[in-house]
């Protein structure tokens, strides 16, 4: 596996298949918790670190237990089980040890458990037969993208908040059709690669 | 059975579940590239809903208190595991096109909603009509927008070509983008019929906009779940 190759994937499961704006995970989220910038970032925080430590558990357990033992049909009940606990446990975690984070990112993270975006990360890395180290490097940039959507949208947002909006627009609709014009903005990476 | 019809109805126009509640939004905008696969996500997804609702209805008084939610979600994740095979064994085509969303209908909103809402709390008949009622519901608002989006991106509906020769497609409307365009324009009617409704002095509370309000109801669930787990 070399350096190459790790960052092809992590710029296109970052920009160029952004999780939000070209496969529709974690649209919940990505409308609710985006009215201002400073909790859109504290959620990008929150989704970056659970997804990625997601995705190395995921992986791990589905290298080194599930594919032994020829139960991979068992993966969707083995990772949405693993993820609810993950949550709950990186939770108590902080709460104990790390106040500091928990008082900034704790609020975000019971909001993740019913994300898709994570599951959708760990299903995707067994899709692509990604080995833990790749499913790791893509579980991390599919969240930065995560990150990089909502921050913006909520930038778009705090702006739009002062414009003269037709009345039955006003609310999701406007909302909506700045994330639409977000996913042909974003179209413009699929060059990149 | 007077219930059950109630339950039905309830579902698939009142309380419909993509376009009154807003909820289970990443499949409705995910696979509704066309109609066929609207029908084909709606109709995987209300046979896990009426197995599930069944079950945990079933079990109503057996599963404590405390570890509810946890309960649940291993029930549906199981329905979801087995209905997946089959679709494998028995419609691969419709396998291939849904895809990475056919596992993912278990953290969808509206299966593990109905649960905690109407089946844990409800008689198996009633329950099992509900789950009926909302998986059309949803069924009906997927092959909605799976339609429109089919026309005006493809001209055609159902694989069958409805626009004159002439016709030159949007085919943003299939893409990405379009997704979000077409729920904006469905909710800003929805809006418009409420204020509507609201000026000839409806009770209009019911209709809600957007994902905000429901995505605090799902935290309650995960939050729950955390709770129970610990």
């Amino acid at each position: 596996m070399d350096v190459k190759e790790l960052l092809m994937i992590a710029i296109g499961s970052s920009l160029v298949s952004n999780v939000v704006l070209s496969q529709f995970l974690g649209l919940c989220p990505f409308l609710g918790v985006s009215r201002k910038t400073e909790t859109a970032v504290g959620m990008g925080a929150a989704v970056i670190f659970v997804i990625t430590l997601a995705s190395a558990v995921t992986g791990t357990i589905y290298e080194y237990v599930l594919k032994p033992f020829d139960i991979t049909f068992l993966q969707t009940i083995v990772f949405i089980l693993v993820i609810a606990a993950l949550v709950q446990f990186v939770e108590m975690f902080l709460k104990k040890f790390m106040v500091g984070l928990y008082q900034s990112l704790g609020v975000y993270l019971p909001l993740i458990t019913t994300n898709c975006a994570v599951l959708g990360v760990a299903l995707n890395n067994v899709k692509y037969e990604y080995n833990v180290l790749t499913g790791i490097v893509n579980g991390f940039a599919t969240a930065v993208g995560f990150a990089i959507a909502i921050v913006i949208l909520a930038g778009i947002r705090e702006k739009i908040e002062y414009n003269d909006i037709p009345r039955s627009f006003q609310g999701m609709p406007i909302v909506l059709i700045t994330a639409g014009l977000m996913a042909i903005a974003f179209f413009g990476f699929a060059g990149l690669l | 059975m007077k219930e059950a019809k109630e339950r039905f109805l309830n579902g698939l126009f009142r309380e419909n579940p993509t376009l009154v509640l807003m909820l289970g939004m990443c499949p409705t905008l995910a696979v509704t590239t066309s109609a066929v696969n609207g029908v084909g996500m709606g109709l995987t997804t209300t046979a896990v809903l009426v197995l599930s609702n069944a079950l945990i209805s079933m079990l109503r008084n057996i599963i404590p208190d405390k570890v509810r939610i946890p309960a649940f979600i291993v029930v549906i994740a199981t329905f979801v595991t087995v209905v997946e095979l089959l679709l494998e064994g028995f419609l691969p085509a419709l396998y291939d096109a849904l895809g990475i969303y056919i596992p993912l209908i278990v953290v969808n909103c509206i299966i593990l909603g109905r649960a905690e809402a109407y089946a844990s709390k409800a008689a198996v008949i009633p329950s099992i009509f509900d789950g009926f009622g909302m998986g059309l519901g949803f069924t009906l608002a997927l092959t909605c927008i799976g339609s429109i989006r089919e026309l005006i991106g493809m001209g055609e509906v159902f694989g069958y070509r409805v626009m004159p020769a002439s016709y030159v497609p949007f085919s943003i409307f299939v893409l990405a983008p379009g997704a979000f365009f077409v729920l904006a324009i469905l909710t800003a009617i929805q809006n418009k019929v409420k204020i509507a409704g609201e000026k000839k002095g409806k009770d209009m509370s019911r209709i809600q906009s957007g994902c905000g309000s429901d995505c605090t109801s799902c935290t309650g669930c995960g939050g729950d779940s955390g709770k129970g787990e610990a």
